[in-house]
């Protein structure tokens, strides 16, 4: 039905496990192949681990659904090899309008200080990060990826968790050490062990509508309030890419949502937002409601739950594929280390520590933003109309009009991962927090963040290589054969670099200015690009030490 | 920009002794609160806690130059139909 893109297929082929007279066994299992799910592959095969995927469907997403990527999920992405072809294909955007009865009242501008690799949001639908996803996972040996393969039984009574996958050719059963859970909000396997996510329905909907027009407005995100084409509700418009835009129409409880779905009640809406004289065919339309919950815990013994399977936010603030993405990015890595022996289970229990904050903060955000949006009382629609009048005049209330509160990374402040600060530091980049990129030159790359990730780095700093010590450089590079490699990244300020050190120059400063960088202070950076400590004065004491603590072996 | 009224308008909500990560979180943060104390409350009930919420807040500022100026942005209000 789409008219912009054609979903591919993807054929299924029959595995010799299905013929197995015992289950086959694979390490690590991961049941679904969205953008959770094949990204937990894609990490773990970075990682060097042999992961199954399965999905039940053998296409992508069908209709655009999650559009709006930010900045660290394209990071993530960019780690695991997709970035680039996201933002190359999305539209870039940064400015956020919003409109209250059809008068522009505030807007945002999300560009981030220069000298960062990734946008602070592209649009782009979910189909195509799917179809780059699967493409990418090609590219390695250690996945596989069974489609048309449902799971049907699951049971995790013994040490090697057993479960039961349909296929065109029947039912067959596989074993598992590991089982990464991706399978969407309405998870089948949650469902199967018994397990609830729970929380909060909003009685609302909200009509999608993705309309092919080729239109002169900009690339901005355009939110109105109580516009004169659709009183008393809110609509959104977006552009995605190939010509395609997203419309959003908060539509109320009482619509019914089988007929808000036809078109011939879809285009008079179109036609009143945008006007008659605008050309535009329809291309996918949904009617949704909403809900904010998650599960009490992301993990039951070997079962991990990722992504929407584990919380769900309300779409405002495009927090739902952006956060799940941070799952799998500070999973893969703890998991691989468990796996080798090298790090206690404990450091799985850190996985939903950190990231139950994490969805407690999405999930505030954006209930906090559905509350504005959907006020549920008479005194909070005064409330809120109000805010929106004083936006015209008061800076403050710009600022406290809320029409999504566009996704951003928690900082893990209160990890049991990180090492207190050894030193004075004067920024926000504390341990806990991800990584700020900024452009560095004379290495391998001209990137911070892509000369980061995928295993324990020190990025310690130096004003001159030229005057740097030794005997430090040596120690620093001789934890490179520690049981958990620790490799050193020197950012210099000037000098020239000797052969066989990994060194990056700070060409802007921006790395001195951003972390308050100074001669001879030292970063712990995790596999997942968070900062675990940071030092003053540095010794390899002491970055040991916070290595076992980013490890959970205290 | 030389500004010799004395009514704060640009954003002001903060929280001693935490550690702002992002701008929007302390003006949220009290507008949630806002809400939820009118939470389950009749309309009646909501102007009197209105009516009493801007008492102790004007007693608070106590200046009067200052709480004319506000009670003069809230009454001209250019947009309103």
């Amino acid at each position: 039905m789409s008219l912009t893109y054609q979903n591919p297929v993807y054929e299924y082929v029959r595995s010799p496990d299905q013929a197995a007279i015992q289950a086959a066994h694979h390490p690590v299992i991961v049941v679904g192949a969205g953008p959770i799910g094949m990204g937990a592959a894609l990490d773990l095969a970075l990682h060097g681990v042999d992961t199954l995927v399965l999905d039940d469907n053998n296409t992508v997403s069908v209709g655009s659904r999650a559009i709006c990527f930010s900045k660290r999920a394209l990071e993530v992405l960019d780690r695991l090899g997709c970035g680039e072809r996201m933002v190359d294909k999305g539209v870039t955007w940064n400015v956020g309008k919003v409109f209250f009865r059809d008068k522009l009242v505030t807007q945002f501008d999300l560009l981030p200080e220069p000298g960062h690799k990734m946008p602070a949001f592209i649009n782009l639908q979910q189909y195509y990060l799917e179809e780059y996803m699967v493409e990418r996972m090609n590219e390695f040996d250690n996945i596989e990826v069974r489609w048309k393969n449902k799971v049907i039984a699951v049971d995790d009574s013994s040490e090697q968790t057993r479960i039961s996958v349909e296929t065109p050719d029947g039912v067959y059963n596989l074993t598992c050490d590991w089982l990464i859970v991706a399978d969407g909000a309405n998870s089948d396997l949650r469902a199967m062990l018994g397990l609830e996510s729970t929380g909060k329905v909003f009685e609302d909907r909200f009509l999608i509508a993705d309309i092919v027009m080729k239109a002169d407005f900009p690339p901005e995100r355009w939110f109105n309030f109580d516009p004169s084409y659709h009183r008393g509700q809110s609509t959104l418009l977006h552009r995605q890419a190939d010509n395609v835009w997203r419309l959003d129409f908060q539509l109320g409880w009482d619509k019914d949502p089988d007929e808000e779905k036809k078109p011939e009640n879809i285009i008079p809406r179109v036609r009143a937002m945008l006007g008659d004289d605008v050309e535009f065919e329809l291309e996918w339309a949904s009617v949704y409601t909403f809900q904010c919950r998650r599960m009490p815990r992301f993990r039951k013994g070997p079962v991990l739950f990722t992504g929407d399977a584990a919380h769900q936010v309300s779409p405002f603030g495009a927090r739902g594929a952006n956060s799940g993405l941070q799952d799998i990015d500070n999973l893969a890595w703890k998991l691989k280390l468990v796996m080798d022996g090298k790090a206690p289970q404990s450091l799985l229990d850190s996985y939903c520590e950190e990231r139950e904050v994490a969805a407690d903060e999405n999930i505030m955000n954006s209930t906090r933003s559905t509350d504005f949006i959907t006020p549920k009382s008479n005194t909070s629609r005064q409330f809120r109309d109000a805010t929106l009048e004083l936006s015209k005049r008061f800076d403050f209330a710009r600022k406290l009009t809320n029409s999504g509160r566009l996704s951003d990374t928690t900082v893990l402040t209160d990890s049991s991962l990180n090492s207190p600060d050894d030193g004075e530091f004067g920024s926000l980049l504390v341990a806990g927090a991800v990584m700020a990129d900024a452009p560095v030159e004379g290495g391998s790359a001209d990137w911070l963040l892509n000369a980061f990730g995928n295993r324990f780095q020190v990025m310690f700093y130096v004003d001159d290589i030229d005057a740097c010590d030794r005997a430090t450089l040596d120690a620093l590079r001789a934890m490179q054969d520690d049981a958990i490699p620790i490799e050193t990244v020197v950012i210099y300020r000037s000098g020239e670099a000797p052969a066989g050190i990994h060194a990056l120059c700070d060409v802007k400063g921006m790395i001195a200015e951003r972390y308050d960088a100074r001669d001879g202070s030292a970063y712990l950076i995790r596999p997942d690009q968070h900062l675990a400590a940071r030092m003053r004065t540095t010794s390899v004491d002491k970055i040991r030490q916070a290595v076992a603590r980013a490890s959970a072996q205290h | 920009m030389p500004d010799n009224k004395p009514l704060t308008t640009d954003s002001n909500f903060h929280e001693s002794g935490k550690t702002c990560f992002r701008a929007y979180r302390p003006g949220d943060d009290f507008y949630q609160y806002l809400i939820d104390a009118h939470r389950d409350l009749s309309d009646a009930q909501s102007q009197k806690l209105n009516a009493r919420l801007i008492l102790l807040l004007a007693n608070h500022i106590g200046d009067l130059a200052v709480l004319r100026e506000a009670i003069d942005a809230a009454t001209e209000n250019p947009g309103e139909a």
